[in-house]
């Protein structure tokens, strides 16, 4: 079942996994500036009501596929910060055994088929895996996370083509933030609203407050509905803004700091659904409080989790390329590394 | 005859009709299994699914629009969440517009998640020249596949290493690019005749025994190759290698220890391709053995021209082939 926002623990609940995103990306951000974080982040504080209210509209079973950006999406489906961090530290016990790091995250497990930062990729995968729920008759859903850039891509359109043609159970969650790395939305799109492009493919587009996780929720579920009843996908853009620059170390020439501070002050989407919440007398501050509390010390046992985890072993970087080894590894494994080829017949 | 074939009843079938044998044969198997491409309704391209979509249903084989990137792309997200799809690309050359799919999300899925999905998708590849299609529909391109890691491609010559490869394709759970050369449809041969019949990727198989001179050659030069080898004055080993990647190293190799002499016939471009792959195999296993500058035949480094008279030039055939077995002497 999927869960819901109709209770007030169902929306504390909510709130709390939000805080768990912030809260996590407060601890990457931090952990990477200090070097202990090797590679690229891309983070998504700003955007955590789009993560959470679309995820809380999906059950188990239903997949999602992400981008570059997806410890929101990954957090919100369900994958435990501690092994999704010692997966950034690049450890064993990360999701993927260190193999894949922040942008290349997946658990099938809990649906979470997989980060693509190849922009645009993600979204034939999640049409792929909307074919597959149609043909098993399953009553699970695709969901696609994507950004406003990849909607300039064109295996975006060929993707979404396809799964309104073939009415697959997929909703495409386009996340606007309205900046793709350096760029403007009106740079990169003539358009006013990316939901505009859902009619040239015959699906409904909806624009929804990425701010507003209850907002969020109701369309993403609406969308899952209309997918599981067999009428196809939706194209749902969510307006939202990220604080960060596009990856940690950004100096983001391309907006003021004014800016960014009127989204932080006025539309948190955290503040905003606590205010509802509280006004609503479904939460008080000692709540809150004990709330924040709960997600640091979660982030602090996972932080030490991810840095004791042991690292993979060297060797094992020859695994998994293939179900079965293909003997050009192997034999790269254990002979040519050793003696270094002696022409072949032993001469 | 490969040692696969051997004591298994046997039929004369076309390429073409072993390729349709055994996709129907893996439909009936499995209920995972369906195809998807343009125009697979009216028999696929170069109606090798004649007859498919008629029999099994829109559900099984699906006409798809054209793109060719969501045909890749969805073909590994249906992969990854329990499907065995056969997506057809019509043209190899194609290959260029979906790259990014089977390069970064077919080859590497698997790998970069830590072993945690599976890619059991098929991606059917028509290439090669002859038919005067000029440059963007008559491309070899299998190197540039061979070459990636995380995808495994094959390439038969034969009526039953079609189906048999075909088979294993469909039930491999890597992803594996299928390249069939598409002027050989009609090349018949005997096939084996029960579902059963399967030709592991990566092994070679030994077409025609000689002592003096091993040729390599793949698709459309094998037949040219065992031309050739009719025509010379020597004793004319001729293996297809079937599989390109994982190669079959050992039976390459050990056929040169024999004979000593190396032709490799392979219709892609000339460099950094599958020639120069299967030289440096043989000759990292069996250096001392070499007795004379192997020889390698292919398209020189051009696109395929489309004039037939340039087209001829350009595409090697038996008479290069001899050409090059006679150098090596
Ligand atoms: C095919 C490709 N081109 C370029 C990039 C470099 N790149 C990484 S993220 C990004 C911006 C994507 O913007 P958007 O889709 O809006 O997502 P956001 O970063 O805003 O979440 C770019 C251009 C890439 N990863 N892949």
């Amino acid at each position: 079942m999927a869960q819901t926002l109709d209770t007030p623990a169902a929306r504390r609940d909510a709130l709390r996994r939000m805080l768990l995103v912030r809260e996590f990306e407060n601890r990457v951000r931090d952990r990477f500036a200090d070097n202990e974080i090797p590679g690229f982040v891309h983070l998504s504080q700003g955007q955590e009501a789009v993560a959470v209210g679309a995820c809380t509209a999906l059950t188990d079973d239903d997949y999602i596929t992400s981008t570059h950006r997806a410890h929101g999406h990954s957090l919100a489906k369900g994958l435990e910060p501690d092994r999704l961090l010692a997966e950034l530290y690049g450890k064993e016990a990360g999701y993927c055994g260190g193999r894949g790091g922040s942008m290349h995250v997946a658990d099938l497990d809990n649906g979470m088929l997989g980060a693509q930062p190849i922009v645009g990729a993600s979204v034939p995968l999640g049409t792929g895996a909307g074919i597959t729920a149609q043909l098993t008759d399953a009553d699970w859903v695709a969901t696609v996370f994507c950004g406003d850039g990849s909607v300039a891509a064109g295996q975006v359109h060929e993707a979404i083509n396809l799964a309104a043609t073939w009415h697959l159970p997929v909703v495409f969650v386009v996340e606007n933030n309205q900046y793709s790395e350096g760029m403007t939305f009106d740079e990169q799109h003539n358009v006013e609203d990316l939901a505009e492009m859902a009619a040239g493919y015959g699906i409904p587009g909806e624009i929804v407050d990425g701010q507003d996780v209850t907002a969020v929720y109701e369309t993403v579920a609406a969308a899952r509905e209309r997918a599981l009843a067999g009428d196809g996908p939706t194209f749902v853009e969510a307006k939202t803004y990220r604080y960060r620059g596009h990856f940690e170390g950004d100096e983001e020439p391309y907006r003021t700091r004014e800016e960014v501070e009127e989204w932080e002050a006025e539309r948190d989407p955290i503040d905003l659904y606590r205010e509802e919440l509280a006004a609503a007398g479904e939460l008080t501050d000692d709540q809150f409080e004990a709330m924040r509390a709960d997600v640091a010390e979660t982030m602090d046992e996972a932080v030490e989790f991810a840095r004791n985890a042991d690292e993979p072993a060297p060797e094992d970087a020859y695994d998994d390329v293939f179900v079965e080894p293909a003997p050009e590894v192997e034999a790269f494994r254990e002979r040519m590394r050793t003696d270094g080829g002696d022409g072949g017949d032993g001469r | 005859m490969s040692a696969t074939t051997a004591d298994r009843e046997t039929e004369t079938a076309s390429i073409r009709e072993a390729l349709r044998t055994a996709l129907r044969e893996e439909l009936l198997a499995d209920d995972d299994v369906f195809i998807m491409g343009q125009d697979e309704e009216d028999g696929g391209s170069f109606e090798v699914t004649a007859g498919l979509h008629d029999e099994f249903g829109f559900d099984r084989v699906r006409n798809t629009p054209i793109s060719e990137a969501a045909q890749v792309g969805a073909g590994v997200g249906a992969a990854a969440t329990g499907m065995r799809p056969v997506v057809n690309l019509s043209f190899a050359d194609f290959v260029g517009v979906c790259f990014d799919q089977v390069m970064n999300q077919a080859g590497k899925t698997r790998y970069m998640f830590g072993g945690a999905s599976e890619v059991p998708l098929t991606i059917r590849a028509i290439e090669g020249a002859g038919l005067n299609a000029a440059a963007q529909h008559s491309g070899t391109v299998h190197t540039l596949v061979a070459h990636l890691p995380g995808v495994k491609a094959v390439a038969p010559g034969t009526p039953a290493a079609a189906k048999g490869l075909m088979k294993s394709a469909v039930r491999s759970d890597d992803p594996v690019v299928f390249f069939e050369n598409k002027t050989i449809y009609e090349r018949h041969g005997p096939v084996p005749v029960d579902d059963d019949f399967t030709v592991p990727i990566g092994e070679a198989s030994v077409e025609q025994e000689g002592e003096d001179v091993t040729v390599v050659a793949t698709q459309r030069l094998l037949g040219e190759s065992l031309a050739a080898a009719r025509d010379v004055d020597a004793s004319v080993e001729v293996i297809d290698p079937r599989s390109l990647y994982p190669l079959d190293t050992d039976t390459l190799a050990a056929s040169l220890r024999k004979t000593g002499r190396l032709v490799v016939a392979d219709e892609s471009p000339l460099s950094y391709g599958l020639h120069a792959e299967i030289v440096t195999r043989v000759v990292e296993d069996a250096f001392w053995s070499v007795d004379a500058p192997v020889q390698r035949v292919g398209v020189p480094d051009t696109p395929i021209p489309f004039s037939p008279s340039q087209e001829d030039e350009v595409v090697p055939d038996a008479d290069d082939v001899r050409r090059a077995i006679e150098r090596t002497f």
